[in-house]
């Protein structure tokens, strides 16, 4: 079997006394799509920095791309890809910019960057546009964009941190097929969101409550161990009795 | 009584360039709870900002509770409360610092208007020296809504309340909103999650600045065109791009657990020989039954046609 | 009532519970002056000077004496001659030079009067400024010690020269400077940022729908950096006079006064800043680039006035500050009066009234 994209051992993060991840052990496969999902506080935030190698973990161990977070997070941060809803793109460059300057700092060549760019602007249809400041295209376009980029090195693990909040449903399921593509090559994918459609989209999920894992399985299979109709009542369910989270 | 009209408003930024809102048009009546149904950049800080007088606009009319928006800014002041799109607190002062500033600022005090927020402020009144910075997105969320509303407001417009939220504290959020409505006060909220649209009594889907549709959400379904399937199978994506591809399918679009379909002709035979096809294509485990839209399925709906007219 | 107490209460808020603007507002004036008075020692003893005796005569001999007994200065040579006094401060070892005309004794004794030059070296202005007071001080004790009778005391005309810097700038001009630079920046900078953040925060959203009059607004926040500003005054007084000895020759009152006038000036342009600004960082760069820079330029206190040309002097008059440096200058070393000075507070005055019209004016009851 191939070796895990992430697997982590009790990987634990302390901040004085507070924990604000405790004890994560899960495992996601090469080109799985693995939803992170949790109340805010829950603790996602943390976790997913352990793993791009932003903040050193307390205790636990955890491999990322077959990297150790301790003493590899240059190795994890070439092998990742990363975007979030708050950060994506330079709205003063144009998306040509953009592409030439994220390719340039994940160290692909000239050539590369020229090749996958325009493929990326043939994909997603914006030859027109290419040269427009990204500040002036409309959010849903941005945001596809910013994941495209994200994904132009090729890494192995994507992080997506709510990719699509606020964006209209169209482009919405638009971004899912982008996901998508990018898992059938192979590259899996790491994401949070607060549309639990969404979260049904995922090949599984886990719940994060009060900093600890406290399911993990496919959507169906949470939905028949909880005995509810929708993801949306799984996470109802798990996160209304959470001390931490805004009570 | 209306106490919130608007008459083919229009405004644009950046010289004309940027189009925000496209001559729209709706009433609110008194103690109802109306949502603005839209993505981010479909105008719905622009309309608010618009009734609430901080902004201007190209042409048309507004009023709230009969003052006109241009020329009554004083008195609309004085009777609204408005929660803008990020929770505006002070993040250095404590939450009980908050809520006095907001309370004297209109005149009045956190006692004389106390069973308004009493119910909202007793959950976070044990955190009541924490300060604001220093709150989860939930808790922020109630002590922003207890700062809105601690002048007994007439009309109340919450921009986006919920983005950013939880579940678990959209539902309280929605639950609290409920209550509100009791107390007459009427209720103007902005949100992009069209699951939230149900708990409304009547909505506007907002796109590109225009109101694709106003009407209770019962309504909005009820003018969806043709019957709706949810279909799944062992494998979903390539499911998907196999309905896009099919001649005797109108729409497929994915949702969550099932993709929802229309078709050509809705009929049980034409059902049938769609299942064939994509059984013959060696699709597993497919199922698929007739399900009611919602509200996002008629959003997508009203969104494509409206593309479709504009591209021609 | 209650709505401006709470509002100007919440301001002290904002400034109290952050320690980089406490910082600044503080922390940067005593810096300033504690730099300055480290800089500048009030005490000068054992200096080495030279002279160039031309006359070499009863009356030079006993002034040089009078000057060799003082525990300020070390006369190391007495016989230079004029062109040798240049290459001796090169050297640096020697920090004043004083030169006895030929025939001074002769003039002191028949004319009645005769003049001494003294020398300094004015890369170092503290020092000499120093020093040539002292020396002015022991010629006019010889002078008096040798009045033949009452009312006619010979006079000794002190002629300074200044090299290097003919200007001599020390802390007399730097502490008006300081004065300046110090109001100038809590006022323009603080004001401006702190309105600014509430347009950031979105919390100016909340205001604006508030029934709260927009006037007040604008006056809650000018309040409490005016009240700022009178403490960093205060502070600045008290520690040049303490520290520093600077004098104040003319009235308090006066100059807390037009200071005040000042200070008003000063929130006038930082609520015209935050008018035609969204971001906090706008908010600084204009005030530091469009305000402090300036102040350093054109106010003198730094750069001789008379030395530029006529643009950048133009320039200069429609600086707040550089009126605001002559008034302090005037009442705290000079001791003038209002009836000196009151052509610059008009001026002042009036730049005042025309920045708050503005500033009010454009003040927006809506976001743009």
């Amino acid at each position: 079997m191939e070796r895990p994209a992430i697997k982590t051992h009790n990987l634990t993060k302390r901040f004085g006394d507070f924990t604000a991840a405790k004890d994560l052990s899960f495992e996601v496969a090469k080109g799985e799509i693995f939803g992170f999902l949790g109340a805010n506080g829950a603790g996602k935030t943390t976790a997913m920095r352990m793993l791009c190698g932003l903040s050193i973990p307390s205790s636990g161990e955890a491999n990322v791309a077959g990297f150790d977070v301790y003493r590899q997070t240059e190795n994890i941060k070439r092998n990742i890809g990363y975007m979030s809803q708050k950060f994506s793109l330079y709205e003063d460059l144009t998306i040509t910019e953009n592409i030439e300057f994220f390719g340039g700092i994940y160290g692909l060549s000239n050539k590369e960057i020229r090749d996958r760019g325009s493929a990326l602007i043939n994909e997603l249809g914006l030859e027109k546009e290419k040269k427009k400041l990204v500040g002036s295209l409309p959010l849903g376009w941005k945001q596809k964009i910013a994941f495209s980029v994200a994904v132009l090195h090729d890494p192995s693990i994507v992080f997506l941190d709510e990719p699509t909040g606020g964006v209209d449903p169209v482009t919405r399921r638009q971004f899912w097929d982008l996901i998508y593509d990018a898992s059938d090559r192979g590259i899996t994918v790491f994401v949070t969101t607060h549309y639990m459609d969404e979260a049904e989209y995922c090949n599984r999920i886990s719940m994060m409550v009060d900093g600890e894992i406290k399911a993990l399985d496919s959507p169906s299979e949470l939905k028949k161990k909880f005995g509810v109709e929708s993801m949306d009542d799984v996470f109802f369910h798990l996160a209304r009795g959470a001390k931490r989270s805004d009570n | 009584m209306v106490d919130v009209k608007v008459q083919n408003v229009s405004k644009s930024y950046e010289k004309g360039k940027v189009l925000a809102l496209n001559e729209v048009s709706f009433e609110v009546e008194k103690g109802e709870l109306f949502g603005l149904i839209g993505p981010d950049g479909a105008g719905k800080t622009s309309l608010f900002r618009i009734l609430t007088t901080l902004i201007d606009f190209d042409q048309g009319e507004a009023s709230v509770l009969s003052f006109d928006v241009n020329k009554d800014l004083k008195k609309i002041r004085k009777e609204v409360g408005y929660m803008p799109g990020r929770f505006s607190l002070y993040q250095d002062l404590t939450v009980e610092e908050n809520l006095e500033f907001f309370a004297t600022i209109f005149n009045t005090s956190i006692e004389e208007n106390y069973d308004l927020v009493r119910e909202i402020y007793v959950q976070i009144e044990p955190f009541k020296d924490r300060k604001a910075g220093k709150l989860s997105g939930g808790m922020k969320q109630k002590l922003a809504l207890c700062c809105a509303l601690i002048h007994r407001p007439k009309v109340l417009f919450l921009d986006e309340p919920t983005t950013g939220v939880d579940t678990v504290s959209r539902k309280e959020f929605w639950e609290m909103l409920k209550r509100l409505k009791e107390q007459e006060i009427t209720i103007l909220v902005s949100t992009p999650y069209m699951d939230e649209a149900m708990l409304c009594e009547r909505i506007a889907l907002i796109q590109h600045g225009s109101i694709m549709s106003i009407d209770s959400p019962k309504g909005i379904i009820s003018k969806y065109p043709d019957p709706l399937y949810g279909i799944k199978s062992a494998d979903m994506s390539r499911l998907l791009r196999l309905l896009q591809d099919q001649e005797r399918v109108k729409s497929a679009n994915s949702f969550g657990e099932y993709h929802h379909v229309s078709l050509v002709e809705p009929d049980s035979a034409n059902m049938d020989r769609l299942l064939d096809s994509l059984r013959m294509e060696g699709l597993e485990q497919l199922e698929m039954k007739p399900i009611k839209p919602s509200i996002e399925d008629c959003f997508i709906h009203l969104m494509k046609e409206q593309h479709g007219e504009t591209s021609h | 009532m209650t709505q401006f107490f709470s509002f100007i209460r919440k301001e002290f808020y904002h400034v109290f519970r952050d320690s980089k603007t406490l910082l600044m507002l503080f922390g940067l004036p005593i810096a300033q002056i504690l730099l300055f008075g480290f800089a500048l020692s009030n005490e000068i003893k054992d200096s080495r000077i030279v002279i160039s005796d031309l006359s070499r005569d009863e009356g030079s001999r006993k002034v040089i004496e009078k000057l060799s007994a003082s525990e300020h200065f070390i006369v190391t040579r007495s016989d230079l001659s004029p062109r040798e006094i240049e290459a001796a401060f090169k050297k640096g070892d020697i920090k004043l030079a004083v030169l006895f005309p030929a025939r001074f004794g002769e003039d002191l004794q028949h004319l009645g009067s005769a003049s001494i030059q003294v020398i300094g070296d004015a890369s170092d202005p503290n020092t000499s400024n120093t020093l040539i007071t002292y020396l002015t001080g022991i010629v006019q004790d010889f002078q008096s010690q040798n009045r033949r009778s009452p009312g006619s005391a010979p006079l000794i005309n002190v002629e300074t020269r200044m090299l290097y810097n003919p200007e001599l700038k020390g802390s007399t001009n730097y502490v008006p400077g300081v004065l300046a630079l110090v109001l100038m920046l809590v006022c323009v900078l603080m004001t401006s940022v702190s309105i600014v953040r509430e347009k950031e925060m979105g919390t100016m959203e909340v205001l604006l729908v508030s029934p709260l009059n927009p006037v007040l607004l604008v006056i809650s926040k000018a309040v409490p950096y005016f009240a700022l500003s009178l403490v960093n005054l205060a502070v600045i007084l008290i520690l040049s006079s303490t520290l520093l000895d600077m004098p104040l020759h003319g009235s308090l009152v006066l100059l807390v006064a037009l200071s005040s006038l000042f200070i008003l000036t000063c929130l006038a342009v930082g609520l015209l800043i935050s008018n035609s600004t969204g971001s906090q960082q706008m908010a600084m760069l204009i005030s530091l680039m469009g305000m402090l820079i300036p102040t350093m330029l054109f106010t003198g206190f730094m750069f001789p006035l008379e030395n530029m040309p006529w643009a950048l002097r133009a320039i200069s008059n429609i600086i707040p500050s550089k009126w605001y440096y002559i008034i302090v200058k005037s009442i705290m070393i000079k001791g003038l009066g209002f009836s000196a000075i009151w052509k610059e507070s008009l001026i002042l005055f009036i730049m005042m009234l025309a920045l708050m019209a503005i500033s009010f004016k454009r003040f927006k009851v809506r976001l743009t």
